[in-house]
C-alpha cells in the first residue's frame, strides 16, 4: 500500500512519544483500540490550571496510518483548551494524512483517544 | 553489493530462472504453432515441446506424463480437480472435507460446491499446524466422496502426512486431491508410491513463468472428473483451449531444472533460513509458527509479539515479505492460517514471512536479521501493549474498548 508523504514522515519520526505518570493530577489517559483489531492507541494530555493542554505524548501499537494518526493528534491538541479538543474531527485528521478508505477508521481512533483522555481529565476533576 | 528492496518472498512468487526463460523465448517468435495443428511442421513441432515438457513435469513428481493435464495455475487445477470430482461422484455421496488452513483456492471452491448443495467438513489442525489424522479418521461418512488437503502450506510451510491420508481415502474408496503448489522442488514427491489421485501444481511457485500449471490425474486405479472448460477437446477433454508452448516449454524447463538440483538447493537454502531464525530468535518475545521437523526449508513464519505486522513490513520495507499471505494481506484481517493454529489475534497480527529462495545470499539474510533486531527495538518503544508487558500487566485480563 502506498502511504501519504506525511503518513511516511510521521511514521518516520514520531512527534510525542512516551508518558506521564497516569496518577498526576493534570493528566487525562485515553487508551482506545483493542489488540484483536490490530490497534491500540494510549494518548495522555498534561492540562495546567487554565484548562489548557500543555503537554500530550502517545503510543501505538498498529499499522503506519494508526502511528501517524496519533502522532498528529498529539501535535494539534498542544495550546488548545479541553473543549477545543473535543473538536477534533476524524475527518480533519484523515483530510490531513491524505488516509485512503481502508485507513479512516485510524482517524476515527485517533479521534476517540482525545475523548477517552479528556473523559479521564474530566473524571478526576468532577469534585 | 546489495540490491533493495531484499527479495524474501519466495512463496508468492519467483522469478523466472533465466536458463527458463532462454528456453521459453523461440517458441514465442520463430517456432510459433499451435499444438493442435496436425497439418504441417509449426504444429508438429510445438506438439513435440509440449509432449517433452510433460514428461519433464512427470519426471519429477514420478507420474506417467499421460496423467498430466496443462492448466493456467494452481487455482485452475484446484477448481477443475474438487468441482470436477465432485460433479462426477456426485451420485455416489455429498460429502468433502477439507482443512481450515488450505489456501482459499480451495476454500473458496468448497463454499462453491456448498452453494450446490455439497456439505462440506472443515478440519481444525493441530497447534503445530498438522492435520490431527485422528478428528480426519472420526470426519469420514459413509458419503465422503472427496478429501483435498494442501503437501505443503504456504503461509507456515509445513508438510502434511498426505501419504498417510492416501492409504485411507484409498481403502475408503474416496477421491483423495492434494494441492502441491509450494510443495514442487522442496520436497520429493512420488506419485507411483503416494496415494493420490489429483495433484495440483504451478510453474512461478517453482521459477518458472506464471500463467501455467498442471494437474496430475491418476490412470490407475482412474480418477475420474468432470470438464469445467468446454471447447476444442483439448488435454483429452478435460481442458480445453489453446496450449501456450511458451509457458508449457517453460514449466518443463523449470521442473526439470527443480529434480536434478533440488538437493543441493535445498540444502543450501535450508543453512540460510536457519541462520535467519537463529538471528531472529535472540529477539525477546519472538514465536515460530508451525512445526520446525515437518516444513519446507525455505520457510520461516515468525510472530513478534507487542508489534503490530503492517507497521513491521513499512519499517522494513528494505526487504520484500509477508504479512500473512499475499492474498489476504491488503485486507485488515489477521491471517486464518495463524488463527486456525489458536494464535491469538496479536500475535497472529505480528506475524511476518520470511521465505528464502534460489538467489537468497548470506549477506542479504544477515542484513535482514540486524534491519529486523533495529526497527522491532523502535517499534516496541512506540508500543503500549510493549510497555503494559514490562510494567507486568496480563494483556488478556484487560477489558479493551473494542471498536
Amino acid at each position: 500500500m502506498a502511504y501519504s508523504e506525511k503518513v511516511l514522515d510521521h511514521y518516520e519520526n514520531p512527534r510525542n512519544v512516551g508518558g506521564f505518570a497516569k496518577e498526576d493530577e493534570g493528566v487525562g489517559t485515553g487508551m482506545v483500540g483493542a489488540p484483536a483489531c490490530g490497534d491500540v492507541m494510549k494518548l495522555q494530555i498534561k492540562v495546567g490550571k487554565d484548562g489548557v493542554i500543555e503537554d500530550a505524548k502517545f503510543k501505538t501499537y498498529g499499522c503506519g496510518s494508526a502511528i501517524a494518526s496519533s502522532s498528529l493528534v498529539t501535535e494539534w491538541v498542544k495550546g488548545k483548551t479541553v473543549e477545543q479538543a473535543l473538536e477534533i474531527k476524524n475527518t480533519q485528521i484523515a483530510e490531513e494524512l491524505a488516509l485512503p478508505p481502508v485507513k479512516i477508521h485510524c482517524s476515527i481512533l485517533a479521534e476517540d483517544a482525545i475523548k477517552a483522555a479528556v473523559a479521564d481529565y474530566k473524571k478526576k476533576h468532577v469534585a | 553489493m546489495l540490491k533493495f528492496p531484499i527479495y524474501l518472498d519466495y512463496s508468492a512468487t519467483t522469478p523466472v530462472d533465466p536458463r527458463v526463460a532462454q528456453a521459453m523465448i523461440p517458441w514465442l517468435t520463430e517456432q510459433f504453432g499451435n499444438p493442435a495443428s496436425r497439418s504441417h511442421a509449426y504444429g508438429w513441432e510445438a506438439e513435440k515441446a509440449v509432449e517433452d515438457a510433460r514428461e519433464q513435469v512427470a519426471a519429477l513428481v514420478n507420474a506417467d506424463p499421460k496423467e498430466i493435464v496443462w492448466t493456467s495455475g494452481a487455482t485452475e487445477s484446484n477448481n477443475l480437480a474438487i468441482k470436477g470430482a465432485a460433479q462426477f461422484y456426485k451420485g455416489k455421496g455429498k460429502h468433502i472435507i477439507t482443512l481450515k488452513t488450505e489456501h482459499k483456492a480451495v476454500l473458496d471452491t468448497f463454499r462453491e460446491l456448498e452453494r450446490h448443495g455439497f456439505e462440506a467438513t472443515y478440519l481444525d489442525v493441530q497447534e503445530d499446524g498438522l492435520i490431527n489424522m485422528e478428528a480426519f479418521r472420526n470426519a469420514l461418512r459413509p458419503d465422503t466422496i472427496l478429501v483435498s488437503v494442501m503437501f505443503v502450506n504456504n503461509e507456515i510451510g509445513v508438510i502434511q502426512p498426505i501419504a498417510e491420508i492416501g492409504e485411507i481415502c484409498r481403502e475408503k474408496g474416496i477421491t483423495f486431491h492434494v494441492d502441491a503448489a509450494q510443495a514442487t522442488g522442496k520436497v520429493d514427491i512420488d506419485l507411483s508410491q503416494l496415494k493420490v489421485d489429483l495433484m495440483s501444481f504451478s510453474a512461478h511457485k517453482t521459477y518458472g513463468p506464471k500463467g501455467i500449471g498442471a494437474l496430475y490425474v491418476r490412470r490407475k486405479p482412474r480418477a475420474r472428473l468432470e470438464a469445467q472448460m468446454h471447447g476444442g477437446g483439448h488435454e483429452r477433454g478435460l481442458r480445453s483451449g489453446t496450449l501456450a508452448t511458451h509457458q508449457i516449454v517453460g514449466m518443463g524447463e523449470a521442473f526439470r531444472i527443480a529434480r536434478e538440483e533440488m538437493k543441493i538447493e535445498n540444502d543450501r537454502v535450508r543453512k540460510l533460513r536457519d541462520r535467519l531464525l537463529k538471528g531472529l530468535q535472540d529477539i525477546e518475545a519472538t514465536y515460530v509458527n508451525g512445526d520446525m521437523e515437518h516444513r519446507v526449508p525455505h520457510n520461516l513464519n515468525i510472530s513478534f509479539a507487542y508489534v503490530e505486522g503492517e507497521s513491521l513490513i513499512m519499517a522494513i520495507k528494505d526487504v520484500a515479505v509477508s504479512s500473512g499471505s499475499a492474498c489476504t494481506s491488503a485486507s485488515l484481517e489477521p491471517s486464518y492460517v495463524l488463527r486456525a493454529l489458536g494464535r491469538n489475534d496479536e500475535l497472529a497480527h505480528s506475524s511476518i514471512r520470511f521465505t528464502i529462495g534460489r538467489f537468497t545470499t548470506e549477506e542479504e539474510v544477515d542484513y535482514t536479521i540486524d534491519l529486523l533486531h533495529k526497527k522491532i527495538g523502535k517499534l516496541r518503544e512506540l508500543s503500549p501493549l510493549w510497555e503494559m508487558v514490562q510494567e507486568g500487566v496480563d494483556l488478556d485480563s484487560v477489558q479493551w474498548a473494542a471498536h
